[in-house]
């Protein structure tokens, strides 16, 4: 027992700061990719590279429609090792989570030149500036959940490098009690589901029902770019893709997998969201 | 080697065909039909040799024929033999040794599941890599399309065996389990607290892996392969790197060697300890549980300075690693390590002070030696209940021939010893990276990119944190993949499972279960 007592003392608090103070990350660091949609001139070696079509090339009528869904993402660098006119650049950003799919693909057209490069770059659609989590959030947790919120974990076919993280949101470093919020061992508990995938077709049925069991409001986050899209597995036989194929989601966490503060992020956005939902229930 | 080949074309004139060598340390006789079970007994008893795995291929378009492969490693031999026996398209079926190589039990039912090919004689023939409500579909026969769409499924989808007996219950849990773990559903049949029979149903994180390989471009298929287990993701990407490696006879930069063993001792250090910490969470113990949080951090913090992601991701390369090492990031390293160290031996310290912890994990899930020997237990498990087997020593891969370790080996085969495995294991792993580091040699991180040729086979093994991995791949046209099987620890060690909670209370087995912790996406792919 004193021991124990003299390690706890030694130590002394273990705690990060995340979100008031910014993770302290290696300087190597790989976050997601950023483009400069201005100077590419050719985004075929960057697609090719792409281990999960998360970049992926559309070309019609001598108009080039480049896409860049971060929802597939897996953050491994190749793009900007194969980008060859420097438009790929692996940038710290890990902070992505979104309330709308759409807001985790970026589009841009171009003119299509004969030799397969392009130029002239026409439009750039950017998703909306993400939200910032933050003292609203915190404001927002207490007033509806009284500084509790209660999360089921559901893996729903992952490869379990997603959950490997999320049990590191429960270590002394991550802590995410500090919040008020915790993992609970029931659906009937939760308040949030916390998904990862991709949804295998021996899944489907466990995640239907594990979200038939969570009582409303419930918030529904989907983890990493399997959880999102199916990411490296996509859709086949024994796959259903992406959460989203099989449960209404609220919020996507980009990553692969998702550092303990991209989820962190994450579920603080939405609670944002358990806020306004709460708001407009006919029952409250 | 020959002497070797000559003695079983002796023995089994009818049955052996041909010997190939192309591999440097992998020998591959080809037999004439699939009537393997005599060569295989002498193989085991003759041999002592051990049965590794058992996959099949289809070679229907090219050669008219499946193919089985049965993997095996010999005492004192540092190559591995394969079998390599044909099924003909019109006969497809296979004599079943699982009744007298329960080891082989679940890798044969995937067989018939996956390639229709009937294991003849099976004590078990049911179905296990495809749930009971699919359809007959065997979706690693070429001729059934990656993106074929089933229609919804009906029916049961696993009939337990029931159980009788005055005051006997089954208790069904999962596949959502209450912990943050993968889903699998256990069925308990307990009388009062003792657990009398579990059944395990597995593979709902099927996601055809496998399947998806085939066709994929090699250098997309290395990150496939990180995620075929997670928490492995350097160690599976190892092996299929390897494995492409030697069938292409790549050779990969002593630089890179170094490298990459650095890598796969951190990954074997970061889930060591995170084990560590969960058993004793199982059992009451969370204040070990926050320190090896803790400690896990440091390890992960470095992972992350040595390859840009926390779990290693995105880091190994066919021939080599993707990037390389300046001065501060191999001075990170022992910086690191030797935090680690010592943190490690205060939380060792702390669990042993515990007596209430210690008399929970002693005598709590026994695995028997010879159950180990007889279910082929690898890995962590396999050398707490004296299965003396590890890769790195008995087929040393990379340059792990020029460093010295101890493979530490238990015989209770209890929690306590599963975790003490782990203990020592840390140590060691501490020690080699140390020696890895002052071996490191300058020159390049990778080999040069080149074409891989097609048509050629070969197998690699790494013994990643939990135990033995292996890949098997044979390449295809235009750098692309023709068929890759994976094995991971986890599929060898599950009945392990079965057979440790015989007898113990029902309250225990979370840290039974915690004390192999298996991947479950590993064995489901």
């Amino acid at each position: 027992m004193f021991k124990i007592l003299q390690k706890s003392f030694s130590v002394g608090s273990a705690t990060a700061d995340y979100p008031n103070i910014s993770p302290r990350l290696a300087k190597q660091f790989r976050g997601c990719p950023e483009f400069d949609f201005e100077i590419w001139r050719d985004a075929r070696p960057a697609a090719e590279a792409c281990p999960t079509g998360a970049i992926a090339l559309h070309d019609s009528d001598g108009v080039r429609q480049v896409t860049v869904d971060y929802g597939r993402c897996i953050f491994c660098g190749e793009c900007e090792a194969a980008c060859t006119d420097g438009a790929v650049r692996m940038s710290r950003n890990f902070e992505l989570a979104a309330t709308d799919r759409r807001d985790l693909v970026l589009t841009a057209e171009y003119t299509l030149h004969p030799d397969g490069t392009h130029a002239g770059l026409q439009s750039a659609a950017i998703g909306t500036v993400l939200e910032e989590p933050g003292k609203r959030i915190a404001e927002a947790i207490q007033n509806l959940l009284g500084r509790s919120l209660a999360i089921r974990q559901v893996d729903a076919g992952s490869c379990n490098g997603c959950e490997q993280e999320i049990v590191a949101l429960n270590n002394p470093v991550h802590d995410i009690e500090r919040f008020g919020i915790h993992f609970v061992a029931s659906p009937r508990h939760a308040d949030m589901l916390l998904v990862t995938g991709p949804v295998t077709r021996n899944m489907e049925l466990a995640l239907r029902k594990t979200w038939a069991a969570t009582p409303d409001p419930k918030v529904v986050v989907a983890v990493g770019a399997c959880g999102i899209s199916g990411g490296i597995f996509g859709t086949n036989y024994a796959s259903m893709g992406g959460v989203d194929a099989v449960i209404p989601v609220d919020v996507y966490i980009p990553g692969c997998p998702p550092r303990p503060e991209a989820l962190l992020h994450g579920i603080l956005l939405a609670l944002g969201k358990i806020w306004r939902r709460a708001r407009s229930h006919p029952f409250k | 080697m020959t002497t070797f080949f000559d003695e079983l074309r002796d023995r089994f004139p009818d049955l052996v065909r041909s010997v190939e060598e192309t591999v440097f340390d992998q020998v591959v006789i080809l037999l004439n039909g699939p009537d393997v079970p005599a060569i295989v007994r002498h193989l085991l008893t003759v041999h002592q040799a051990r049965i590794v795995t058992v996959f099949a291929e289809d070679r229907v378009n090219t050669e008219g024929v499946f193919y089985n492969y049965y993997v095996f490693d010999r005492p004192g031999d540092p190559s591995w033999v394969i079998l390599k026996a044909p099924i003909p398209e019109r006969f497809p079926s296979f004599p079943s040794l699982a009744a007298e190589l329960p080891a082989i039990n679940w890798q044969e039912r995937e067989i018939q599941d996956w390639f229709g090919l009937e294991a003849v004689g099976h004590p078990n023939p049911r179905r296990v890599a495809l749930h009971d409500n699919w359809p007959d579909v065997h979706p690693l026969r070429k001729s059934f399309p990656l993106d074929t769409v089933l229609p919804p499924f009906e029916g049961e989808r696993h009939v337990y065996r029931p159980t009788y007996g005055e005051g006997v219950f089954q208790i069904p849990v999962g596949p959502v389990h209450a912990g943050i773990i993968e889903p699998g559903h256990f069925n308990f049949a307990v009388a009062g607290e003792p657990i009398l029979y579990l059944q395990l149903r597995m593979f709902y994180t099927h996601k055809g892996t496998e399947k998806l390989f085939e066709k994929l471009p090699i250098n997309r298929a290395v990150f496939l392969a990180e995620s075929i287990s997670g928490d492995s993701a350097f160690s599976h990407g190892a092996a299929f790197c390897q494995a492409v490696e030697k069938a292409a006879e790549i050779e990969v930069p002593a630089r890179a060697q170094i490298l990459r063993i650095i890598l796969l001792e951190l990954e074997r250090i970061a889930n060591h300890i995170a084990d560590v910490g969960a058993i004793a969470t199982d059992v009451g113990f969370v204040i070990a549980n926050a320190h090896a949080g803790r400690m896990r951090e440091f390890v992960l913090g470095l992972n992350e300075t040595l390859t840009g992601s926390r779990v290693l991701r995105g880091m190994i390369a066919i021939g080599g690693v993707r990037r390389d090492w300046d001065t501060d990031q191999v001075e990170a390293i022992e910086k690191t390590i030797k935090v680690v160290e010592r943190e490690f031996r205060d939380l060792v310290a702390i669990i042993q002070s515990s007596d209430s912890t210690r008399d929970r994990l002693e005598h709590t899930g026994i695995l028997r030696p010879e159950k180990a020997l007889t279910l082929g237990i690898v890995g962590v498990a396999g050398r707490a209940s004296g299965v003396d087997c590890d890769i790195r020593r008995d087929h040393p891969y990379e340059a792990y021939s020029q460093l010295p370790f101890k493979v530490p080996v238990y015989r209770t085969g209890d929690v306590r010893h599963r975790m003490q495995v782990r203990i020592d294991e840390v140590g060691e792993s501490i020690q080699m990276i140390r020696a890895a580091v002052a071996l490191l040699p300058g020159g390049p991180h990778r080999a040069p990119t080149q074409p891989i040729p097609p048509g050629r086979c070969a197998l690699s093994a790494v013994e990643g944190w939990r135990g033995e991995i292996v890949h098997w791949v044979r390449t295809g046209e235009g750098n692309r993949i023709e068929r890759c099987k994976v094995k991971d620890p986890s599929i060898n060690n599950w009945p392990a499972i079965v057979e440790a909670v015989e007898g113990n209370i029902i309250a225990d087995f979370p840290v039974i279960n915690k004390s192999f912790n298996l991947s479950y996406s590993g064995t489901d792919r």
